[in-house]
């Protein structure tokens, strides 16, 4: 356990150097973040002064090493824009969006497995078939199109919800949170839900076509033939059985959930790092972006590793010695 | 007894909806308003950059103001003049006092103007504006003096971009220190109580305003950068007032009962400049003849082909069909109304067949191929408008491609002189100079001119008029000497000037708003539809 724990560390901390690395040459790539940080008149003094007070003056072999001695203190930087450290920027919003991907992968959760279940469990009913067009359209729908009719429908015409934005938020841990205030929640439903219908859908086909799978399964035969209830051959013997993949599909879809929200944060003007992130990207503000990449990258790699520790207590057979 | 108790009742209900009504009747308390653009900082000197400026604006006050129109007016500078040639003296305004109840004198301006080049890691410093000056002298409390190297007439002009802080409150203070909004104190008709970088800033104002206290007790500034939600937060009776209409909603706003718009020509000019780097019998980058072999001369360079390209684009139909009306055919950099327009300066006429006599008659009877690039998330609908402008100057023989690319990827490789043909915009001041400088001034280091002269159009003749221009004092000389600039950019068709944009707003039928030329979006040019 511990060589594998070691293992993951190890491989993590190559990802996010190299993730920094490609980060740094892709956005010196695009170009000067200068010429898009500064006032189109400023002359070619100020422009000179710009580009030595943001390090850019440096050949990029030596801006980087600069960065890798400071990202060793746990510096990464401050932001060209806000002039705030990078990483204080991201936590700040992290809370914004941890709230708004937890209450979609929930919300997921909470929805699809019941209808998953019932649909794998009586493929051939009208409800079921229902389910299963809804699901497509889940599916293909694109999220901003959804997002902007979910406004049209509840906040605009039917005036239920509000708008845009997040609510009152209420501090604890020091970190600002809005599920606990009910304003918040008004203003938490319609993003999450946004955020949720893929996801939804997802988690119906999964779960329909691992309940479909497992009902045909020796065992579950077995289970029956010794006369035990249906709802026990459901909720224990199959359900178990079919967690896997959905585990699986939803730890990784939680972690794109944080990581790329990023229509829809801005759809709703949800405060939240996906829309610090393409601000980021638009203004080349270089810290940010890099600051960024190697917490998601870290993010995932944490993810990936709950997932796994969780298949071994689902299923007993997997064992995560060595590999 | 009875009818006494229902009495006094009635009489009680009746109270109550008295002063319903009045407070009803009264200016309405939070204002909460919607900008598109993010503000990045609190700090007034930290990020030259329009949305900040508006920020800093409501907190904070300048020397001299602008009116709605960006005209210089008096702000905590009562009256200001040349006392030598180069000496300008600032008399400032009495009483007025930081958010914090310090006065304001001579030494906070002083003050200021010392820590314009010296705030750290600014990415674009306002150090410009006290660059000129090379000694303060401050002859009382409440006269300051301002010593120039040479003449030096914008000093006013600069002065308008300048927000004074306190010296004794910001002394050492950080950008941090400012974006925390504690300390983001000025003199300004709104105080910050919370600051949420990207998301909200949220204001009370201040009822000891030297200006007159605000209309709205408390004003909640919130930044949404995606259009389609600032229009739905609009209809949905959330916002009561968005910046940066989009064009597609203009009409759907407008026939709105509950809304209404308030619009106003700015002073942003869209145009395409055209390289002028390459020689005469040099290759431009993105030019060929029809077969795509190198032409082996620069037609860009020879003035009766830039005047057929510019005589080509329909300018109505792009502002009447892409812009939605929201934008006016230009001729020259500024607006009617402002400093140095030239009134008599012809509109430059819709004409296919006499741009495709003039490139015959400069030797392209045939045309050839250019590519036009231009960015396609800066302005309002710039790749639609480089599009439309595609396909007219294919019309008279010039097969034009258009690339569009992100602003970050265009501003790069303009900057470069990598294009032969691009579309950019302009945000002028209200003073011909400083497009001019900028834009068509031969690009030089030294005098820090044509730094955005990104086709590198260089004209000596025009270099000189300029050089006398800004060095003349004497207002209405200055505005002769722009004119004849403006005259000879159009005439030498040194860029080829597309539109004007309006800035449009859009709000609740209870408010009214003083539409702003420079598209500053701030609380103090709103206020109750009822009042005067």
């Amino acid at each position: 356990m511990s060589v594998y724990l070691l293992r993951r560390l190890i491989q993590a901390v190559g990802v996010v150097f190299a993730m920094s690395l490609i980060v740094f040459i892709g956005v010196f790539a695009i170009g000067d973040p200068v010429e898009i940080l500064i006032s189109p008149d400023a002359d070619q003094i100020e422009r000179e002064r710009a580009i030595r007070a943001l390090g850019l003056d440096l050949p990029l072999w030596q801006q980087y090493l600069v960065f890798l001695g400071k990202a060793l203190q746990g510096d990464l930087g401050r932001s060209f824009v806000f002039n705030e450290p990078a990483l204080q920027l991201i936590l700040q919003r992290m809370p914004a969006t941890l709230e708004l991907a937890f209450a979609a992968t929930i919300g997921a959760i909470i929805i699809g497995l019941p209808l998953g279940l019932y649909a794998g469990l009586r493929p051939d009913s009208a409800g079921s078939k229902v389910i299963m067009a809804g699901s497509i359209l889940g599916f293909s729908l694109p999220t901003f199109w959804v997002g902007l009719m979910l406004i049209m429908v509840f906040a605009v015409q039917l005036g239920w919800l509000p708008s845009t934005g997040r609510g009152e938020t209420v501090e604890v841990l020091g970190m600002r949170w809005s599920f606990l205030t009910w304003n918040g929640i008004t203003h938490l439903i319609m993003p999450a839900l946004n955020l949720a219908l893929f996801k939804i859908s997802l988690v119906i086909r999964l779960t329909r076509a691992g309940v479909r799978e497992t009902m045909l399964m020796d065992y579950v035969k077995f289970a029956r033939a010794k006369g035990l209830s249906p709802f026990r051959v459901t909720f224990v013997h199959v359900f178990k059985n079919i967690l896997i993949p959905v585990v699986t599909v939803t730890g990784l879809e939680f972690g794109s959930t944080i990581a790329f929200s990023v229509v829809t944060e801005s759809i709703f003007a949800w405060p939240g790092m996906g829309k610090l992130i393409i601000d980021s990207i638009n203004v080349l503000d270089r810290p940010v972006i890099v600051a960024y990449l190697m917490i998601i990258v870290l993010m995932f790699i944490t993810i990936n590793l709950i997932v796994d520790l969780t298949y071994s207590l689902l299923d007993p057979r997997v064992r995560l010695e060595g590999k | 007894m009875r009818t006494g108790i229902r009495a006094a009742g009635m009489a009680a209900a009746s109270a109550l909806a008295l002063t319903a009504g009045q407070a009803a009747a009264q200016a309405p308390t939070t204002l909460t308003m919607a900008v598109g653009a993010p503000v990045t900082s609190l700090d007034p000197h930290f990020h030259q950059l329009s949305p900040n400026n508006a920020v800093s604006d409501m907190i904070f006050d300048k020397l001299v103001d602008t009116d709605a129109q960006a005209r210089n007016i008096p702000g905590l500078a009562t009256e200001w003049r040349a006392v030598g040639p180069t000496t300008w003296e600032f008399k400032l305004r009495p009483g007025v006092r930081f958010h914090n109840g310090s006065e304001f004198t001579a030494e906070d301006v002083a003050f200021t103007l010392q820590r314009l080049p010296n705030v750290p890691n600014a990415p674009s410093s306002f150090a410009a504006f006290s660059r000129p000056i090379q000694r303060i002298e401050i002859v009382d409390p409440l006269t300051i003096r301002f010593h120039t190297a040479a003449p030096y007439p914008l000093l006013p002009l600069d002065m308008t971009n300048v927000r004074i802080i306190d010296a004794q409150t910001h002394a050492n203070v950080t950008t941090e220190g400012f974006n925390s909004g504690g300390l983001a104190i000025g003199t300004g008709p709104f105080r910050v109580v919370q600051h949420r970088s990207g998301d909200r800033i949220e204001f009370e104002r201040n009822a000891e305003y030297w200006g007159g206290a605000p209309h709205f007790q408390r004003v909640s500034y919130r930044m949404i950068t995606n259009d389609a939600a600032r229009t739905a937060g609009l209809l949905a009776g959330d916002l009561d007032f968005i910046d940066q209409v989009p064009t597609t909603d203009i009409a759907r706003l407008r026939n709105d009962p509950r809304l209404h718009l308030s619009e106003i020509v700015g002073l942003r000019l869209i145009f395409l400049g055209l390289d002028h780097l390459r020689a005469e019998n040099e290759n431009s980058p993105h030019i060929t003849d029809n077969d795509g072999r190198p032409l082996g001369r620069n037609p860009l360079r020879d003035v009766r082909v830039r005047r057929a390209l510019s005589m080509a684009i329909d300018r109505e139909a792009i502002t009447g069909r892409i812009m939605d009306g929201a934008a006016t055919p230009a001729n020259q950099f500024l607006p009617p109304g402002t400093f140095s327009h030239v009134a008599d300066l012809p509109p430059i006429r819709f004409d296919p067949d006499g741009a495709r006599r003039l490139l015959a008659e400069a030797g392209y009877p045939n045309g050839f191929r250019i590519q036009l690039n231009t960015p396609n998330d800066r302005y309002i609908n710039d790749a639609r408008i480089a599009q439309a402008v595609g396909a007219m100057w294919t019309r008279i023989g010039v097969r034009t491609s258009v690339e569009a690319q992100t602003w970050a990827v265009f501003v790069n490789r303009a900057g470069r002189q990598e294009y032969s043909a691009h579309l950019i915009g302009w945000g002028s001041n209200p003073d011909g100079s400083h497009p001019m400088r900028n834009i068509i001034a031969t690009a030089s280091a030294e005098r820090g001119w044509g730094a955005s002269n990104r086709g590198r159009y260089s004209n000596p003749r025009l270099d000189a008029l300029l050089v006398q221009a800004m060095a003349e004092l004497d207002e209405g000389r200055r505005e002769r000497l722009l004119v004849d600039i403006q005259r000879m950019a159009a005439e030498d068709v040194a860029v080829i000037p597309l539109h004007i944009q309006t800035n449009i707003w859009a709000m609740r039928r209870s408010l009214q708003h003083s539409a702003r030329v420079d598209e500053l979006t701030r609380a103090q040019d709103v206020r109750p539809a009822t009042m005067r």
